[in-house]
Order: structure tokens, then C-alpha cells, then sequence
């Protein structure tokens, strides 16, 4: 009696029975990338995207400013004294342009000044931040790699800049160095770096400790390549949020020197400088030279901080999904 | 413990002797302090004169251990600008600023640890999410920019308080004080609002996280299976648990009050230490600058052995290491 194929099945026949059926089945679809699941998180906040919103307008007045804004508050010729102090909605004396936000003592409409304070803000504080990232990276990982007396050293020289509070070093230091827009920006990475640094000690022991930097000196790799190119991006993401926070922290503290009178010159006046010249007038009743270049100093701060807060619950592992 | 102690006073020792170098080098090269004592028609044999009064025409190595041999006596020079003692200067101010200091700390406090003991325990009401939005904005906004709202609305608005100046003082032993009278609250009153509603927000951020963290331990538990009344678990069980990082934050925050009392003081135009220092480094008045360093690196180093030993005292968990500190 012959033996029905198909009846009977060899294990082996199953076996490529459930492999063509599985391939039958429609493809699952790819794994999320961290880059999406980052997206998907983030946009799940309200208050993350407000804060984004907020951050790329902010971004964008002051990249964009020379086209959107009125005035050139810079060009002084091109200012009538007549206009100065006019409150906000008011025509110029001329009738060419409306004054939205009003103008200031030297007659600038306030609009365009706080576009271009925004443009000098922004630029100090993330080229800052981005520089004492750098060197706060390079720091603390040498200091965890290397351990013994350089971090010995490197830390006990972090320990003591943190012991002061950065408003105080910065103003001793900008009285040393003196005004101007490098200047601050000297300052700020000075004050700055070594919050990174010992963010960035901690998050290398912890890579340190692991099993590819192991791997990668058994291959004997250099040191440089060692830290440079496999430590260095797996310590990235939680620097990545501190720095983003302490954006925040560099335009408020570039704000306040320039208010103190140390900061950036009159020629480049940020948020800051035009809060402080509009200090003068408001005991007059002036309050808006003050009031708007605040709230929109304000706005962007809040903006990167709810940005920053939301980015720290999501990369934080005890918070991973 | 002493060596703990010992410890620290040495390094903030080394902290000064680093720093009033530093100091000393920088200010030199900035300029010339005497372009700003002297009169402008003063001739070059005045300045000549003002110059050796001061010991400025001394290289700047002996200039340097001239102050250090006089520093080690407690003598910080003399300001340049007044003549008077650069320390007693900065001493006479101080009352004002240490004031004006904890009237705000504790504002902040009294502000900050009952709301954020409140945005914990319901962290879902609607309330929390108003008190978490405030405490956002305290801390995102600037501060000197919400003192000239605060003054721009109290003072010039409503005309309620002054906008600058301490008001009337009392003198209570040594110290020069605007708490005693009723027209130094009402001077004090802005600026110290500004300052707590910046160090309210973190207060708020600190008590809620501790009050979520411990709400769910066991001793909470235990407490109403005894059957306690709910007021009194909160206010003697759970608030006890909380204050250790509540004392600590407030301490370290309250060495920042008296560093930030730079920007506070400008804006308010208070009397205080914070004053005089910008003043002084407009002037390039050095001893005067130098001798506030040197006294704000041993305030704060006191003030963090103060929180540290505190600290070892509100949780017996804690034991203060002299080895590694």
C-alpha cells in the first residue's frame, strides 16, 4: 500500500511548512529606532512641544532678524529722537512705521532691538554651553579613565569651582577681562565647564566598568581612540540634556551681567542690556522698555527648560518604557 | 569629626590663598586704580604721593606679601577709595545683606515646604499642576527681571512700598536692622519676595519629590494602621523624613542668596555687601574686592560644614569621614 504524501510528514518538512507560512504572513513592522521612540515620546507632552515651539521661535527671530524686523536698531542714524519713549501701538513721527512694542529712550522700536538681543543671547549662550561641553567632556572622561591623581587632581579643581556661585566668578572675571561679546563668552565656559565635567566623570566610571572598553583595550587601541570614539558616544545622551538646561542658565546669567553693567557692550545690546536701559524709565511709568525684552527673555528660558525637563524623563533609564 | 573639620578649614585656606592671587594678578593688569583716585587736575607729583601712600609703586610680588604678612593678622588693607578699612567696610554692610538673606530664606521656606508637601500628596489635582507650573516659571525667570515687575507693579502701580532703600533701622546691638520698624518691612518686603520666589520654586521641586519618595514606606503605613490622625503623620512623621534634603538645599541656597545679593541689592538699591563689591570693581577699589572673597569663600565653606553637620545630626544614618571628604 503506498504511502500518501502529504499525510505523512517528516519533521523536517514541518519545519519548512512553518517557515513559508510565517513568511506568508504580511512583514511585522521594523523595530523603532531610538531616534523614533524618542520622537514618539517627546511629542506625547504637550508641554515638551509648547516648550519646542517656543525655543524654535525664539531661534528663529534671532537667526531671521535682519529680515522681520522693522528697524535696524543698530543703524543710529537712522533714528529719530522724536520717537523716543513712544508708548507700545504708536506711530513713528514720520508715519512710516507703527512702534508695536513702543521704543526705548534712544528712540529703537523695541520690537526689532529684541529680535536682535535675542540673536546676541542666543549666540553667547550656546556657544558657551557648546565649548564647556567640550572641554567638560574631555575632563571628566580623563579623569575617569586615567583615575589615580589626574582625577584626583582634575575633580578637587571642579570641587572648588563649584564651591563658588557663578554669578560671583563671572563678575570677577569680566571686571579682569573687561567688555565685549568673546569676553562673556570666556566667562560663561569658565563658569560652566565643570558641571560637565563631573556630570560627564560620572556617566564614564559607570561606561568604564563595561565589557566593550574592556574589549576594545585587549585589542590594544590607543587611549585616545579608546575614549574618543567608544566611550565618548555612550556618555553622550545624559550630557546632552544637562547642557540643554544649562542653556537656560547661560542666557539668564549672560542677562543678569549685562544688566549688572559687565557684560556685552551698548554696540550689541542682548535682552539683558535692554531690560537694564529700560530700568531708568520705568519709575517714570515707561514700563514697557523693560516689560517686553523680559517676556520674551522669559519665554525662551521657559521654553528650553520645558524642552530640557521633558528630554530628562525620557532618556532617564528608570523612566525607560 | 575634627578631622572632618580640620579638613575643610584647610582647604578653603587654600581656596583664598589661590583666589586673592588670582585676584591681586587680574585687577593689577586691568588698570590703574590711581587714574581713579586722584583728582583730574591732580599733577603727576599727587599721584606720585597717593601712589606710595598706598604702596602701589612696589612691584607687584611685594605688594602681594606686604597684604599677605598683613592678611595673616586679619588686616585686608585699606579701600582705596575711602581710606577706611577695606574688611570694616564690607562688615558694616554686611548686616544688611545677611538681613535681607534670611527674611528671604525664610519666606521661601514657609512658601515652598507646605505646597510642595501639597503638589505630593495629590499629584493629580489640578492645584499641583498650578503650583508646578509656578515653580517653573520661578526659576526660569530672571530674577532681577521679576524684582523690576515687582517694582514696576508695587512701588510705581500701586505706590504701596518704596522701590529702593532700607526704609528706617534699628539698631539692635551691633546690627543695623530694618525688621524692627514697620517702614523697613515695607522697604524690605520687594526685595525679598524677589529673592524667595526663585528659592520657593526649588523648595517646592525638593519637598514634593521627598514627600512622593517617602509617602510609600513603611513607616507611613504603620503610622495610620496605629490609627494616627492624618495631620499628625504629616506634620511630625513625614515632615521629619523630608527635612533632611529640605535643610540642605535651603543651606547651600542660602550661600547663593548672599552671592546673587549683587543683583538683588543693584536693582533695589540695598545698602548691602553685594553693592559694594560691584561698586568696588567698577572702581578697581582691590582690597575692597579682595577682602569680600576672601570673607565669601569662609562664609560659604562655613555654611556647607554647617549643612554637613546638620546633616549628621537630622539623620543619624549619616557619619561625617575625616579620610575622604
Amino acid at each position: 500500500m503506498p504511502v500518501s504524501r502529504g499525510v505523512v510528514t517528516t519533521p523536517f518538512e514541518a519545519a519548512i511548512d512553518a517557515v513559508r507560512a510565517l513568511e506568508a504572513e504580511p512583514p511585522l513592522p521594523p523595530p523603532e529606532t531610538p531616534w523614533q521612540r524618542l520622537r514618539r515620546e517627546f511629542l506625547a507632552s504637550r508641554l515638551a512641544v509648547l516648550g519646542l515651539v517656543l525655543l524654535l521661535l525664539a531661534v528663529g527671530a534671532a537667526v531671521f532678524a535682519p529680515w522681520i524686523s522693522p528697524q535696524d536698531p543698530y543703524d543710529i542714524g537712522n533714528l529719530d529722537i522724536f520717537d523716543s519713549k513712544l508708548p507700545p501701538g504708536s506711530t513713528s513721527a514720520d508715519g512710516s512705521i507703527t512702534y508695536w512694542l513702543g521704543t526705548d529712550g534712544q528712540a529703537r522700536d523695541l520690537l526689532s532691538a529684541i529680535f536682535y538681543g535675542l540673536r546676541t543671547s542666543l549666540v553667547v549662550s550656546s556657544v558657551s554651553v557648546a565649548a564647556a561641553l567640550a572641554i567638560g567632556c574631555l575632563v571628566g572622561l580623563a579623569a575617569a579613565y586615567f583615575g589615580g591623581w589626574i582625577d584626583a587632581l582634575l575633580m578637587r579643581i571642579v570641587d572648588i569651582q563649584l564651591s563658588f556661585p557663578a554669578i560671583l566668578v563671572a563678575l570677577i572675571l569680566l571686571a579682569v577681562l573687561g567688555k565685549g561679546v568673546d569676553k562673556v563668552i570666556i566667562a560663561l565656559i569658565i563658569v560652566q565647564w565643570a558641571y560637565f565635567a563631573r556630570a560627564a566623570r560620572g556617566a564614564a566610571l559607570v561606561e568604564r566598568a563595561k565589557e566593550y572598553v574592556e574589549a576594545a583595550q585587549c585589542m590594544s587601541l590607543g587611549w585616545r581612540r579608546v575614549l574618543l570614539r567608544h566611550m565618548l558616544p555612550n556618555c553622550m545622551p545624559p550630557l546632552i540634556v544637562i547642557a540643554t538646561i544649562d542653556l537656560a542658565h547661560a542666557i539668564a546669567l549672560e542677562s543678569t551681567l549685562s544688566f549688572l553693567g559687565v557684560g556685552v557692550p551698548v554696540t550689541e545690546p542682548s535682552l539683558g542690556m535692554l531690560i537694564a536701559n529700560g530700568y531708568e524709565f520705568m519709575l517714570s511709568g515707561h514700563y514697557w522698555i523693560s516689560f517686553f525684552p523680559g517676556i520674551a527673555l522669559a519665554l525662551a528660558i521657559v521654553g528650553i527648560n520645558l524642552v530640557g525637563d521633558h528630554l530628562r524623563d525620557i532618556l532617564n533609564p528608570h523612566n525607560a518604557h | 569629626m575634627l578631622t572632618y573639620i580640620l579638613r575643610r578649614l584647610l582647604q578653603a585656606l587654600l581656596v583664598m590663598l589661590v583666589m586673592s592671587g588670582l585676584v591681586f594678578l587680574g585687577l593689577y593688569v586691568v588698570g590703574d586704580p590711581v587714574s581713579m583716585m586722584a583728582s583730574p587736575e591732580a599733577t603727576e607729583l599727587d599721584r606720585e604721593a597717593i601712589r606710595q601712600s598706598f604702596g602701589l609703586d612696589k612691584p607687584l610680588w611685594q605688594q602681594y606679601a606686604i597684604f599677605m604678612q598683613h592678611a595673616v593678622q586679619l588686616d585686608f588693607g585699606k579701600s582705596f577709595l575711602t581710606g577706611q578699612s577695606a574688611m570694616g567696610l564690607i562688615l558694616e554692610r554686611m548686616p544688611a545683606t545677611l538681613e535681607l538673606a534670611c527674611v528671604a530664606m525664610l519666606l521661601a521656606v514657609l512658601l515652598g515646604v507646605p505646597l510642595g508637601m501639597w503638589a505630593g500628596l495629590k499629584p493629580r489635582a489640578l492645584s499641583t499642576r498650578g503650583i508646578m507650573t509656578g515653580s517653573v516659571l520661578g526659576f526660569s525667570l530672571p530674577n532681577f527681571w521679576v524684582g523690576l515687575m515687582l517694582i514696576m507693579v508695587f512701588a510705581v502701580g500701586l505706590g504701596w512700598v518704596p522701590a529702593s532703600g532700607r526704609g528706617d533701622t534699628v539698631l539692635f546691638g551691633p546690627l543695623d536692622l530694618s525688621v524692627l520698624t514697620l517702614d523697613g518691612w515695607r522697604s524690605l518686603v520687594l526685595p525679598a519676595a524677589t529673592i524667595a520666589t526663585a528659592k520657593a520654586a526649588l523648595i517646592i521641586r525638593v519637598t514634593r519629590a521627598a514627600t512622593r519618595e517617602s509617602l510609600p514606606m513603611d513607616y507611613i503605613k504603620f503610622a495610620r494602621a496605629k490609627g494616627l490622625a492624618w495631620g499628625r503623620i504629616l506634620r511630625v512623621h513625614l515632615l521629619k523624613n523630608i527635612l533632611i534634603p529640605i535643610v540642605t538645599i535651603s543651606g547651600l541656597e542660602f550661600g547663593q542668596v548672599v552671592a546673587f545679593a549683587v543683583v538683588t541689592e543693584t536693582v533695589f538699591a540695598w545698602p548691602g555687601m553685594g553693592k559694594l563689591l560691584l561698586d568696588s570693581i567698577i572702581t578697581l577699589d582691590r582690597p575692597v574686592v579682595v577682602a569680600y572673597l576672601i570673607l565669601i569663600v569662609f562664609f560659604l565653606v562655613m555654611l556647607n560644614l554647617v549643612v554637613d553637620i546638620l546633616y549628621s545630626i537630622l539623620d543619624p544614618r549619616v557619619r561625617l569621614q575625616g579620610g575622604k571628604a
